[in-house]
């Protein structure tokens, strides 16, 4: 008896050092672990990363002006966030500044320049105060995409800090979204306005457009498939190729990556198109839990499943041992 | 006509016409296995047990899959995954299952190496389980290939890669297997038909084979010791169980098997419902897109000693050096020149060498799965796939040399 | 050989029993219809913009439904489909004869059967030929201006009970 929990032991022993091997320690060495901000934007992983890239710039003398400039810029930017962030927005006032925002984020908003503008009927309660300041005042900076902007194209949002010169006028415009664009949404509601527009989602049935709907005749159906694929053209030209279909990603890349990888697409990706959508915590959490829903639906079933399929083999084994025990009485 | 007395009960009955009772007598009750083994005995029926899940779970999911490249990804992913009842408990079933019986397969192996159950009589049972372990590496490559996700296909490209043959530059022969010019539709129907009807006869018909080679010479034992199996039945027989060296597979060795097999049910369904990414990796999450390489490309861990093996040589010599790994094992019997049937702590330098071979695989096992780009992982790799292949030519050797015992 | 019942054997026996009636069920739950599949048999016809005297026909279950807007001449029958002030008659288009698909004749106000001649009138009744029955009316729910199909309503539940429909 005392031989064969050895054997087990080593058999155990390799199994597991074999599991290590080829699971935990591979994809350490695979994927380096990126540690998120907790969703805090202030700017402290935008500067880091200027700041590693001005050392790589003056290890190898090539653009060093150029890195030099972008790490102060982007301090200079986000102090100035900071500080605008300190001032008292009063909501009232915020209420006129947010009528020049409504004349692109509407109901029924075309295409512009490349992506339609989302809903921010929630936005109050999705995103963070900080980077809503950010926004207002430099989008590229704010999303952390101002490498695609630096010498060429202006982001779509860029004249909206000249409708907003003073920073109070900033603060005030925040203050009106967190006080009256902040009501409770669902998990279909926060996905739809902070990623709906770039990604689809097959599995939930909708597209860059919104849902699609059903339609009687194929003809109509076809027409609508068109208007998809001509969103999707826009899309693709703004940002360089097609943002991916979300069904599965969650299955696909996991919940740590995209934690990460949502706070600030360039931890993840580096030079990736895609802008950081400046979820709060709780935004982002509704957004997950919609991944989940839509990509693991299976979860809660498996979960509460589990635990008695393991039990029944426990009480299995148990039984089993004790039948051998009988069997084997007088073998010995 | 032969003659039909009437029967007195139904098993009188089945018996007159089956021979059910001479059958239970044969495959059960006087089937002899020694008493003096251990838990790792038991593997074999595991392994058929877990083919037996394979092949449930894979009913119900052939009931539902696609095979064509336009339909596939989405009925395991969002029909199979979302919509069929508990058809996420066969998929996770059928993925946990297809890693698993690997694992119990290399156990089985290399109890059957340690053992010296390849020897001496039993030189079939080793050769058509080596092929049931090659039938099986094929039918896990060409399940991989159904959900056609990222790593089905770029795994599909590269190991159809490999048959161009390096220099030899067979590309026609590739194009050929795979029915068109890159992995495609004619590629995924035709891995399906060998995943879901030829290589599961292959399997079935392999495993008749193997029974059929152990009879004879019947299971080992932890000694090695050869056994009078006549002179231990009788005494069975006679009532003397504890002094007899044998004991029936049913129920005796039955019921230690069924013991086991629950221990391995409870890893086996943790695993499915709560562990199971080692068995579904993420990367095959991303639909096949024949425009993209995946950062990382890597087989399934139990194919990765033998793809490292691939890697650290040069293209002609990385394909020889693999092709040999694929079937050296099959030599095992031939080249141990050694009489001795016996654990491998009593056969002198074997034992070493026994330990040796286990480490090495486990260390091409991570070498394969880490990427070739780094210095120093390039190089463990190199001296473990030359370790391999000295141990293989130091085999004969060493068993040369052993003391009889 | 021991002739004792073999206890142990039998708990283990019927304690795998248990977990193999387990595994059935969810097999038995994976042949289900899937629900895309059966929220398919349900089909929501917009009656509002329906011409009189102009058959539509719809689909439900892989079936063709007749949905006809009755005439003021029309003779009101007690298996019409009342929507507001509109009767229409509404029916799965296969003749209860063979299961061909009767054409409407508007001139004549009945459906005309191609395959063995069968006629029925325009509340579905056979009026002539091999057709043993009226036209089936499938189950469904009026819901404001739009009919529902596979949904059993009071109405269609009513017509049920008087067997006017099967």
């Amino acid at each position: 008896m005392n031989k064969e929990l050895k054997i087990f032991g080593v058999v155990a022993f390799f199994t597991l050092f074999l599991y290590w091997g080829v699971e935990p320690y591979a994809h350490s060495q695979m994927h380096k672990h990126v540690e998120g901000h907790n969703f805090v934007y202030d700017g402290t992983a935008d500067i880091e990363e200027a700041e590693a890239k001005l050392a790589i710039a003056k290890e190898s003398g090539v653009k060093v002006e150029k890195a030099e400039a972008t790490a102060k810029a982007k301090k200079e930017f986000w102090a100035s966030v900071a500080k605008i962030s300190k001032l008292k927005g009063d909501p009232v006032a915020g209420e006129a500044g947010f009528a020049m925002c409504s004349g692109c984020h509407m109901d029924g908003a075309m295409n512009m320049g490349g992506v339609t503008p989302p809903s921010l009927e929630h936005a109050g309660s999705l995103y963070d105060k900080n980077y809503l300041i950010a926004l207002v005042k430099n989008p590229a900076m704010a999303s952390n995409v101002d490498h695609k902007y630096a010498d060429t194209a202006m982001h779509p949002m860029g004249s909206v800090s000249s409708m907003f010169p003073d920073d109070q006028q900033i603060a005030d415009v925040v203050a009106f979204l967190k006080a009256k664009k902040s009501g409770e949404l669902t998990t279909k509601e926060a996905f739809t306005d902070a990623c709906g527009r770039c990604h689809a989602m097959r599995y939930a049935k909708t597209s860059q457009l919104g849902d699609t709907p059903k339609f009687k005749y194929k003809k109509d159906e076809l027409k609508y498939q068109v208007k998809i694929l001509e969103e999707q053209d826009l899309v693709k030209a703004y940002m360089g190729k097609l943002p991916p279909d979300l069904s599965i990603i969650i299955r696909a890349r996991g919940e740590h990556f995209l934690e990460t990888f949502v706070e600030n697409p360039q931890s993840q990706l580096a030079g990736t198109p895609m802008p950081r959508t400046g979820l709060s915590e709780e935004g982002y959490e509704k957004v997950k839990e919609y991944l989940t829903e839509i990509g693991d639906p299976s979860k809660p079933h498996r979960e509460a499943i589990g635990p008695w399929v393991i039990l029944f083999f426990i009480i299995f084994t148990g039984l089993a041992f004790l039948w051998k025990k009988e069997k084997w009485k007088g073998h010995h | 006509m032969a003659h039909f007395e009437k029967a007195n009960s139904l098993n009188e009955w089945m018996d007159q016409r089956l021979a059910v009772n001479t059958i239970k007598r044969v495959m059960q009750t006087e089937y002899w296995i020694p008493k003096d083994i251990n838990f790792l005995w038991a593997m074999g029926m595991v392994l058929a047990a877990t083919f037996g899940i394979l092949l449930v779970s894979g009913i119900f999911l052939l009931m539902y899959y696609k095979p064509d490249v336009n339909l596939a990804f989405d009925s395991v992913n969002y029909t199979i995954m979302s919509e069929v009842g508990f058809g996420w408990l066969w998929r996770h079933v059928h993925g946990v299952a297809a890693s698993l019986v690997f694992l119990i397969i290399y156990i089985h192996m290399f109890t059957g190496i340690y053992y010296g159950s390849y020897k001496k009589g039993r030189e079939l049972i080793w050769l058509s389980g080596m092929l049931l372990f090659v039938t099986f590496s094929a039918e896990a490559f060409s399940g991989y290939m159904l959900p056609w996700g990222q790593m089905s296909y770029w795994a599909g490209m590269v190991i159809t890669n490999l048959f161009s043959g390096g220099s030899l530059e067979a590309y026609a022969l590739v194009e050929w297997i795979r029915g068109d010019y890159v992995p495609g539709d004619a590629f995924l129907t035709r891995f399906f038909m060998l995943h879901v009807l030829l290589l599961p006869l292959a399997i079935i018909g392999l495993i008749v084979l193997h029974f059929g080679t152990l009879r004879l010479p019947h299971v080992n034992n932890q000694e090695g010791a050869e056994i009078d199996f006549e002179e231990a039945a009788e005494l069975y027989k006679n009532g003397n169980h504890k002094d007899s060296k044998v004991i029936p597979f049913s129920p005796v060795f039955l019921s230690k098997d069924i013991f086991v097999m629950g221990v391995y049910f409870i890893l086996f369904f943790y695993l499915v419902f709560y562990h199971f990414e080692f068995a579904m990796d993420p990367v095959n999450f991303d639909p096949a897109d024949g425009l993209k390489t995946p950062a990382h490309i890597y087989p399934e861990w139990y194919f990765l000693w033998s793809y490292e093996i691939l890697r650290p040589f040069s293209k002609d010599l990385g394909l020889v050096a693999f092709g040999i790994a694929q079937v050296i094992f099959l030599a095992l019997p031939f080249l141990d020149r050694s009489p001795n049937v016996a654990p491998a702590s009593r056969r002198g330098l074997f034992h070493y060498w026994f330990w040796l071979m286990l480490i090495d695989m486990l260390v091409l096992t991570f070498m394969g799965k880490l990427p070739p780009t780094d210095a120093l992982f390039a190089n463990i790799g190199l001296v473990a796939a030359l370790l391999f292949f000295a141990l293989w030519i130091a085999l004969p050797i060493i068993t040369k040399l052993e003391k009889k015992l | 050989m021991s002739s004792r019942r073999d206890f142990m054997g039998y708990a283990l026996g019927g304690f795998t029993a248990v977990g193999g009636i387990a595994a059935l069920y969810a097999m038995k739950r994976s042949w289900d219809p899937l629900p895309s599949v059966k929220a398919a048999g349900f089909t929501t016809i917009d009656v509002s913009l329906a011409q009189p005297n102009v058959l539509n026909v719809e689909k439900w279950r892989g079936k063709p439904i007749f949905v006809l807007k009755k005439t003021a001449d029309m003779k009101a029958d007690d298996r019409d489909v009342v929507v507001g002030s509109d009767r229409f008659h509404i029916s799965i288009g296969l003749c209860t004869h063979l299961g061909c698909i009767p054409a409407y004749l508007a001139d004549e106000m009945k459906f005309k059967c191609a395959c063995h001649g069968g006629e029925f009138d325009s509340s579905g009744h056979q009026i002539f030929g091999p057709p043993p029955s009226p036209l089936e009316v499938p189950p469904f729910k009026v819901d404001g201006t739009k009919i529902v199909l596979g949904e059993a309503g009071p109405e269609y539940k009513k017509m049920l009970d008087a067997g006017l429909t099967v």
